[in-house]
């Protein structure tokens, strides 16, 4: 979930027990008041953090720099210019590719989320046989590894007219996010107590009034968690994208980097591709941030005596 | 406001344990029933068969005049306060008590004015704006509760509204809740494994032992004048002590003593099962601690019996005192017994000395470890038959 920003902090936690371990022999005791220790602590937090962000770093670096200095090495450009952004932007390599990256990102979220949110609360809710069938089975197809369907799917696709279009690729996403979404939803809609739809129905509400009205509110963290998951999902993915499409019908953003050509046939167009990588970047980070608060729980504190 | 009618009604789940077994009971418009019994003994399921949350297997259940067995919660226009509240968390206290109105369609004018009059008979008007989360635990019981009374609904289903509760606040709330059935005088099923609710609050009680229905009674009958060892043993605190006897015409020998039966009770034991008892027979007499007393407190001894007995030890409460005393002879019982005291969740003495718990007069000078001479009132005694553990003579009320 969210590798880009809780990533760091996980990691700069491990960091901290790491020093811990190795650190200078003092007497057990309140790790809080103990300069020592809270500095290493925090000086690997920076480490941990510098290195992980180092290279998003030099992207951005690479991004600002004209094609004259980008090969210098520096991290900090000798002069800033917007050039390769404004190059991108009208170049028409980058906007379709981007315009298709939000729409089937988009489109493959809400649906994923809409289905799975259904599924999820049959799952935790109803007993049916071949639960536990279905649910393993969610799972298996989510580990599968994508690269081994990509030749037959092509081929597929070739026969279907899906090649190269939004269902195209839609498709292949929602057979990864569903299982995701499913797992993640359940989770949720497990943890509500089922006292409450029974309270709602007593009260006078139908069965899908009671879902409506009383989980799905609870369960939006849920719900925000797993679009957020399967957003990035489908944001980031490569292998689909290149595989399946071959213009800039259906192409991503990802897979279109790998086709931009630069202002002159003699140099590669590094600076274009950072700037791509950049905007490509700050929708996650906005989501991230935006939505950090909704996805952590807590919400249903107060519905039973606890 | 409605009437409630049970007929053979039947709950088995799909495991095939049967939770409740053909239950018949009638409850009146606006009276107060309560279910008690040991845990597990089906009073949930009972309740959630009434409200609709589960199927009926078999049998009738009306509301009113209407058949309800087929219908949906929503459409019984019952209310019910869940164990744990069951507040919507995301919901102010406002809208959790405003929620059965607006699934309802009710103007917003007629809203506001129903949950603020609710609120102000729960004096709960100063949190209306606040979340479940951010109140008592009395107060969200309250919450609970208003959500039941802005509805106006045919009655009221409570599943041990209070039992979340600490001891305080439990005394406080049942008062309320008994202020407010009155108030708004519903039809009322509450159930509680707390006989002191069961007893301070309803009009009627029915004990449950294992989905089945013992008896359904006022308080008062239920304990003067229990159906069957089960209910003798539920219903007191400290319980009834239970001791074999045997009976030959009118005399009771008890493991402490010998009396001849009051003519009274001769009688009904007579015209009660049936005419003439033959020859000598097991039984199991069931005394309540209170008639026991000290003999030398007691001015007129002839209708009872007054015996001699160690005493193990006592408790002296200031008000009253409870002496407790060792007999023998139990083991003739034992299995009946035993198999009561794992119905009712209660340890059962072990060895073979039993212990007989009085309850004296405060002024009593009965001393630990010493001989003491008592008297029990024979007026009061009960008789089971140690085979079906129905009553055998049953006292009238007193
Ligand atoms: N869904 C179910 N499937 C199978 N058996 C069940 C189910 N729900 C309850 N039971 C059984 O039915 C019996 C009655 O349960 P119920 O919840 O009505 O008891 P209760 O009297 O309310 O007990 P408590 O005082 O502990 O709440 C129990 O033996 C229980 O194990
Ligand atoms: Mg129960």
């Amino acid at each position: 979930m969210t590798a880009t920003t809780l990533g760091a902090e996980q990691v700069g936690a491990g960091g901290g027990r790491n020093l811990e371990a190795g650190g200078p022999r003092k007497p057990r005791g309140n790790r809080a008041t103990e300069p020592g220790r809270s500095l290493g602590w925090k000086l690997g937090v920076v480490a941990i953090v510098a290195y992980a962000m180092f290279p998003v770093l030099w992207i951005l670096s690479l991004s600002l720099k004209s094609d004259a200095t980008i090969a210098d090495g520096k991290l900090i450009p000798r002069e800033i210019t917007g050039q390769n952004y404004r190059d991108i932007f009208t170049s028409g390599e980058f906007v379709r590719p981007l315009i298709n990256s939000i729409g089937i990102s988009l489109i493959t979220t809400l649906i994923a989320v809409v289905i799975a949110a259904f599924a999820a609360y049959a799952i935790a809710r109803l007993d049916f046989p071949g639960k536990g069938l279905l649910l393993s089975g969610a799972l298996a197809i989510a580990m599968f590894p994508p690269v081994s369907i990509i030749g037959p799917l092509f081929d597929m696709w070739r026969v279907t007219g899906l090649y190269d279009t939004w269902p195209g690729l839609i498709l292949p996403y929602l057979t990864f996010a569903l299982p995701l979404a499913i797992w993640t939803l359940a989770a949720f809609f497990r943890e509500i107590p089922f006292d409450l739809e029974q309270a709602a129905q007593v009260d006078g509400a139908t069965p899908y009034q009671a879902f409506r009205k009383v989980i799905l509110p609870l369960a939006l963290p849920g719900v925000f968690t797993s679009a957020i998951i399967v957003f990035i999902f489908c944001w980031n993915d490569f292998l689909f994208s290149i595989s399946l499409t071959s213009t800039q019908n259906a192409r991503t953003v990802p897979a279109a980097t790998a086709f931009f050509t630069a202002s002159s046939n003699f140099v590669n167009p590094t600076g274009q591709i950072a700037a791509a990588a950049i905007v490509v970047t700050v929708p996650i980070i906005i989501m991230v941030l935006v939505f950090q608060r909704r996805i952590v729980a807590g919400l249903t504190a107060g519905a039973v005596k606890g | 406001m409605s009437s409630i009618t049970m007929r053979g009604i039947t709950k088995r789940y799909a495991d095939g344990t049967e939770a409740v077994s053909n239950v018949d009971m009638d409850i009146a418009d606006g009276e107060f029933v309560i279910l008690v019994g040991p845990s597990g003994c089906g009073k949930s399921t009972l309740l959630r068969m009434i409200v609709g949350l589960e199927d009926i297997s078999e049998g009738e259940m009306k509301i009113g005049d209407e058949v309800v067995n087929d219908r949906a919660p929503k459409d019984r226009d019952l209310a019910m306060v869940f164990q744990n509240y069951a507040l919507y968390p995301h919901l102010s206290v406002r809208e959790n008590m405003a929620f059965p109105l607006r699934l309802a369609k009710v103007p917003d004018a007629e809203v506001t004015s129903r949950v603020e009059e609710a609120a102000k008979v729960l004096e709960l008007t100063e949190n209306l704006d606040r979340k479940p989360a951010n109140l008592s635990g009395g107060q969200r019981q309250r919450v609970a509760m208003g959500r039941a009374i802005v509805r106006d609904p045919k009655a009221f289903l409570f599943d041990e509204p209070l039992s979340n509760l600490d001891a305080n606040l439990r005394v406080q709330m049942r008062t309320e809740i008994a202020r407010i059935q009155k108030k708004y005088g519903t039809t009322t099923v509450y159930v509680t494994h707390d006989q002191t609710e069961a007893m301070t609050l309803a009009d009627r009680v029915a004990v449950l032992r294992k989905g089945v229905v013992q008896q359904v009674d006022s308080p008062r009958n239920l304990y003067n004048s229990p159906a069957n060892l089960f209910v003798a043993g539920f219903i007191g605190s400290p319980s009834m002590n239970l001791v074999p006897g045997r009976l030959s015409g009118s005399r009771l020998e008890l493991p402490f003593g010998t009396m001849d039966l009051p003519d009274e009770v001769a009688q009904r034991l007579a015209g009660g099962s049936g005419g003439a008892q033959a020859g000598e027979r097991q039984v199991i007499v069931g005394i309540r601690p209170e008639h026991f007393e000290d003999a030398s407190l007691v001015g007129d001894t002839s209708h009872g019996m007054t015996f001699t007995n160690r005493v193990d030890s006592i408790e002296w409460l200031g008000s009253e005192l409870y002496a407790y005393l060792p007999y023998t002879g139990a083991e003739a019982i034992a299995q009946q017994l035993g198999q009561l005291a794992g119905d009712l969740d209660m340890e059962q003495s072990s060895g073979d000395e039993s212990q007989l718990v009085t309850r004296l007069d405060a002024a009593s000078r009965v001393e630990e470890g010493k001989q003491a001479e008592l008297w029990l009132d024979a007026r009061r005694i009960h008789l089971f038959d140690p085979e079906t553990g129905e009553a055998l003579a049953r006292p009238p009320v007193v």
